[in-house]
């Protein structure tokens, strides 16, 4: 197994906010690519700030994170702000959306901020491929709203198709359907995994949920590889 | 380009507190203009209202009192000059002309001013125009008399009224020469200067409405003149002026002209040169202007500081904006654009509104200040001195917008991607 084969690649992590206690303890942690990871921890277990540093936004004070074969590490905060912008979707628990754009100015948003990003369109137009995703998450009849307007499920739906604009290696997914009923978890995930497989992507999906496992090709506990968890 | 379309949509979103911050900016940068303007106004106005005139001759007293009375039409004069020396003067060699005044009547708060035909031949303002008639002709006879284009206007005078003379200065006297009417035979073009709210007769009439009153008082009964009687005379004897304006015959001699009246040591008279006697007045006022000035500045940065209030304030609801910014790849450093920018956009919209809002209260505000207090505020393309100011005001909003930006800053950078209470 080579090392780039591997979209992340942890190693010795510790990680901590100021001087404060450890939060982040991990010797090793290691996702393949295409993998649709469930990552599931108790509140405190480290979840989001794991995703934080998966996604660069937080710099780890010790060891290696290398991520599509990059040590985030090494990178400087813009280098990694660049590198986010590039290759990682994000979607977050709840209000995902910008309030003043409209729903196609929220999907189409990271296109327009990274050109390479904005490449990887297949030729396509933003708003073209912005609506086609919207049309396989089954909102595309929504983009003209506000998303003040939107159902929390709409919503979620919307900041999913945000993150697989300009097909990122990686979807990074912070507990995106703990605010939503059953049934439309189970709607809204499959929408999502079909997407994720169409783009090749690889899906890390943070629950403390474990009704959602089965769906999932891989599973980590993060109490058992994070030391640091309580 | 794509932080400026955030920062505008951003604005929009939040329209309400927007326009009231752009509104109070706006409010502010309109006064700091318009006072300004008014300043301006005031200055050329006052400067514009003599022309050409290298002396101002009267009794001698306060060089700043001369010129009010004289040129302006304010304050008392406190004594006459004889006509003896005011034509032993007018005499000089050095003089090429001058226009004598007769001054301390009025006509329901109007000012008289007795003068002759070398007003109409030599006066001169703003750059050395002429008095011109816009009816009738100049008074001449005894009984003759000139209006100002205000006086007639809004007391709606026409040629052929009466109009009887005050004794003094007021709006209401209560000794009036009322068995001496006068008869409107001219009345002047609007010129935009204290000419428009004054009564002009011949110093001939002055002298007539005053026979009798040589101890300051009405004639005594049996004492009085009555209008034929000062009709059937030859001639009337002048015996005195107020101030003569001096026009020399070579402007080099001006100083040494202003030494000899002096020094005069018939009569107590003094001369002032206008332009020095103007600038003299004016810092005087300037200390004012410097304080009114001061404040206009301090009201836009409290307009400013709303701003900054109304920015920093909106932070915290906006957290999970830049969180979801900083998620889709936005560095910290991109957050901070946004703030600064939506500020310099908030300064710039009330810059030029104010900016709007000043030409829309001149021209309308324009000919209500001219009719009240005769004073005519041009109105122009904005100079250097407005561009100067807008430019302030923007800088000022951009140095700003760093005081929440840097705030959100701190916050980008501690909250992530979650935010932390």
């Amino acid at each position: 197994m080579g090392a780039m084969s591997l979209a992340i690649d942890v190693r010795g992590l510790r990680f901590r906010y100021g001087s404060g206690p450890w939060v982040l303890d991990i010797p090793e942690l290691t996702l393949e690519r295409g993998t649709r990871a469930f990552l599931f921890g108790p509140s405190g277990s480290g979840k989001t700030t794991l995703l934080g540093v998966l996604a660069g936004v937080l710099k780890p004070d010790e060891g290696e994170v290398n991520v599509l074969g990059r040590d985030l590490a090494s990178l400087s905060g813009a280098r990694r702000d660049a590198f986010r912008a590039e290759h990682i979707g994000y979607v977050f628990q709840m209000f995902n959306l910008i309030p003043y754009l409209s729903v196609l100015d929220n999907i189409t948003l990271p296109a327009r901020m990274n050109a390479k990003r904005r490449a990887r369109l297949d030729g396509a137009g933003v708003k073209e491929t912005a609506a086609l995703l919207a049309d396989h998450l089954q909102i595309g009849d929504l983009l003209r709203k506000p998303v003040t307007e939107l159902s929390v499920g709409q919503q979620q739906r919307v900041a999913a198709c945000r993150a697989l604009i300009g097909s990122p290696e990686i979807i990074v997914a912070d507990e995106p359907t703990s605010s939503l009923d059953f049934d439309r978890r189970e709607a809204f995930l499959e929408l999502l995994f079909a997407e994720c497989e169409r783009a090749g992507a690889t899906l890390v999906f943070v629950s403390h949920d474990r009704t959602l496992e089965g769906m999932f090709s891989r599973t980590v506990s993060l109490p058992d590889v994070n030391k640091a968890a309580f | 380009m794509l932080v400026l379309d955030l920062a505008l949509k951003s604005l929009r979103n939040r329209a309400f507190s927007t326009s009231l911050t752009v509104g109070s900016i706006a409010l502010s940068v309109a006064l700091l203009i318009g006072v300004e303007n008014v300043r301006v106004g005031m200055r050329e106005s006052f400067s514009n209202t003599i022309s050409q005139t290298d002396l101002i001759v009267g009794a001698k007293g306060g060089t700043i009192q001369l010129l009010l009375y004289s040129v302006f039409g304010m304050g008392s004069p406190t004594n006459n000059l004889s006509w003896d020396t005011y034509r032993e003067w007018a005499e000089h060699p050095a003089i090429e002309w001058t226009i004598p005044y007769g001054l301390g009547d009025s006509h329901r708060g109007y000012r008289v001013i007795g003068t002759n035909e070398d007003f109409y031949r030599h006066y001169r303002y703003r750059g050395g125009q002429a008095i011109a008639l816009a009816e009738g002709r100049a008074g001449s006879e005894v009984f003759d008399v000139t209006l100002g284009a205000d006086v007639a206007s809004e007391l709606g005078y026409g040629l052929g009224d009466a109009v009887e003379v005050t004794h003094g200065i007021g709006e209401v006297g209560f000794l009036n020469h009322d068995q001496m009417p006068f008869t409107v035979v001219g009345i002047l073009d609007k010129t935009f200067t204290p000419v428009d709210r004054a009564v002009y007769v011949t110093l001939e009439g002055i002298e007539a409405i005053h026979f009798g009153w040589e101890d300051g008082a009405p004639p005594m009964p049996g004492d009085e003149h009555t209008h034929e009687e000062v009709l059937a005379m030859d001639e009337i004897e002048i015996t005195q002026v107020t101030s003569f304006f001096v026009g020399t015959t070579n402007r080099r001699d001006v100083l040494r002209l202003q030494r000899e009246i002096n020094d005069y040591e018939g009569e107590p008279m003094m001369a002032v040169i206008p332009g020095l006697a103007l600038n003299e007045m004016w810092q005087g006022i300037g200390y004012a202007e410097t304080g009114l000035r001061l404040v206009t500045i301090f009201v836009v940065l409290v307009g400013l500081l709303g701003m900054l209030v109304s920015l920093y304030t909106s932070l915290n609801e906006r957290r999970r904006e830049m969180a979801i910014l900083r998620a889709v790849g936005s560095g910290p450093r991109s957050i901070v654009a946004l703030l600064v920018l939506e500020s310099v956009c908030l300064a710039a919209a009330g810059a030029i509104c104010g900016l709007g809002l000043v030409y829309a209260l001149l021209s309308a505000g324009q000919p209500i200040v001219e009719a009240q207090v005769g004073l005519f505020i041009p109105i122009r393309p904005p100079g250097s001195v407005e561009w100067l100011f807008l430019g302030a005001v923007v800088s000022a909003g951009f140095l700003m917008g760093f005081v929440p930006a840097l705030k959100a800053y701190r916050t980008a950078l501690h909250d992530g991607l979650a935010v932390r209470v």
